[in-house]
């Protein structure tokens, strides 16, 4: 049933990556000739080693730069044709160090930008409250804190619930869970695995952790050296017998074999 | 005559002299706020003027006070009055401190943070306001409270040229070798050289984000 129901909504493209590559102004090429969509709902995981190029193409997403071949098309318009705020506002947006803003309380944070798109007050203190509960955080106890009073955990929180303050369709993701020790991690994404059935965004994610791509993504794009060298259904990848692949696949069994052994 | 009696009795001149004094450094330090600031933004925004918006700066402080003072004199307009030479004069040493610590409180803003701002779609005017200035702020002040010490120093000199001001005495005792008359000025420069450092280091302190 899920299969069909992918296959439905993948007609609908949110996101068109079309021939989109970026060389920075020296000439180093940091991404080629990317090709992909991502359909409504779907959530596609960029895979690979640091620098591979992943990060670059999360921020051709939401025009943080500009492809300097072919294009990236959001809703069916090139991000050239999108006013980048608006573009930027109709897409969450969560980075690894949250990049929470250290002079602003959780509250005014999560509420920055329905406040900037002028939002009456009286939804605007509501929907904090709403977005804290939803990512699992007490608003009674949590609206007034620093970030600096929050644990990593916590700060990542409400990176999340400030990226969906004003419901945008699309959610981006760089290392959003990279900063965290591992139980914080288990437990963190176990919960966003859950909030993504709940909200059906389309989200595409960047990771290294090949455990972290199967676990959230339905579907997983390989880059490598500013490639995309594959694209899996999250369930295929296991099974890949392409070398690219099977490289991730093996580097989640090496634990499995030191089970064995003991 | 002992010091305590000599104040007393000069005391209105000295009240006098003082509000003269505050009165300079005061419009100094409006002027080259209004001014500095800006320039220490653009200095962060664009790298390529930050060599000659700093050099200019640098080159201002070196020029020796009262060679300053006699290059402005004909100056058209400037020129006409004592009070605006002495004010253009000490706005120039100020600039200095202002703009470099204006320019470093931006640049050190965390990466993250500004990368976040943008990625959230805020312009670049809301990112300015609402992060980086606000995050800049206690540097921004530790700038404002180098240069307000330094101009209450320097703007002793504003007497050479008939500004007034505590230098006054300064000048007056110099020409009459009257060690009383030089610390009837000097006392009262420093005593408003501390109390101006002291409350803009609680303002700083105060103003200072939480990390």
């Amino acid at each position: 049933m899920s299969i069909a129901t992918n296959a439905n909504t993948a007609n609908e493209a949110i996101i068109e990556f079309r021939n989109a590559g970026y060389r920075l102004p020296d000439g180093q090429v940091l991404l080629k000739n990317v090709n992909l969509t991502v359909g409504r709902g779907e959530t596609l995981v960029f895979l690979g080693r640091s620098g591979a190029g992943k990060t670059t193409a999360l921020k051709l997403i939401n025009r943080l730069i500009d492809p300097s071949e072919g294009e990236v098309r959001i809703e069916g318009r090139s991000t050239r044709d999108w006013d980048p705020i608006e573009l930027r506002r109709h897409i969450g947006y969560v980075i690894q160090e949250t990049g929470l803003f250290p002079h602003y309380t959780v509250e005014q944070n999560i509420s920055l930008i329905p406040r900037l798109e002028k939002w009456p007050a009286a939804r605007i203190g509501p929907r904090v409250q709403e977005l804290l509960t939803l990512v699992g955080l007490d608003p009674a106890h949590f609206m007034e804190r620093y970030p600096h009073e929050l644990s990593g955990g916590q700060r990542q929180r409400v990176g999340v619930a400030r990226a969906l303050a004003a419901d945008p369709p699309i959610l981006l993701m760089d290392e959003p869970f990279g900063a965290l020790d591992p139980l914080t991690r288990t437990e963190i994404r176990g919960e966003f695995q859950a909030l993504q059935r709940r909200l059906g965004k389309t989200i595409v994610i960047v990771t290294h952790d090949t455990s972290e791509a199967l676990l959230l993504g339905t579907r997983i794009g390989l880059v490598e050296a500013g490639e995309l060298k594959g694209l899996y259904l999250a369930r295929e990848f296991l099974r890949s017998n392409e070398p690219v692949a099977s490289a991730y696949v093996a580097q989640l069994h090496a634990l499995e074999v030191f089970e064995k052994d003991k | 005559m002992n010091a305590i009696e000599f104040f007393s009795r000069h005391g209105s001149e000295i009240a006098e002299a003082t509000l003269e004094h505050i009165w300079l450094v005061g419009a100094t330090m409006l002027l080259s706020v209004a001014i500095g600031i800006p320039l220490g933004i653009l200095v962060a925004r664009r790298p390529w003027l930050s060599k000659p918006i700093l050099g200019s700066a640098n080159i201002a402080e070196t020029i020796p006070s009262l060679a300053l003072l006699g290059f402005l004199l004909p100056v058209p307009w400037l020129g006409a009055r004592a009070d605006r030479i002495t004010i253009t004069a000490l706005t120039l040493y100020a600039l200095l401190p202002i703009i470099r610590n204006t320019a470093a409180g931006i640049t050190g803003v965390d990466p993250a943070v500004r990368e976040a701002a943008r990625g959230m779609g805020l312009t670049s005017r809301q990112i300015l306001l609402k992060v980086e200035l606000p995050l800049s702020i206690s540097t921004i002040l530790a700038g404002v409270r180098v240069a307000t010490v330094l101009t209450i120093g320097v703007a002793t000199i504003a007497a050479a040229v008939g500004a007034g001001g505590l230098g006054e005495f300064i000048f007056r005792g110099l020409a009459m070798v009257n060690n009383q008359l030089i610390l009837a000025g000097a006392i009262p420069a420093a005593a408003l050289a501390l109390t101006a450092d002291f409350l803009l280091s609680l303002l700083e302190r105060r103003l200072r984000p939480a990390r």
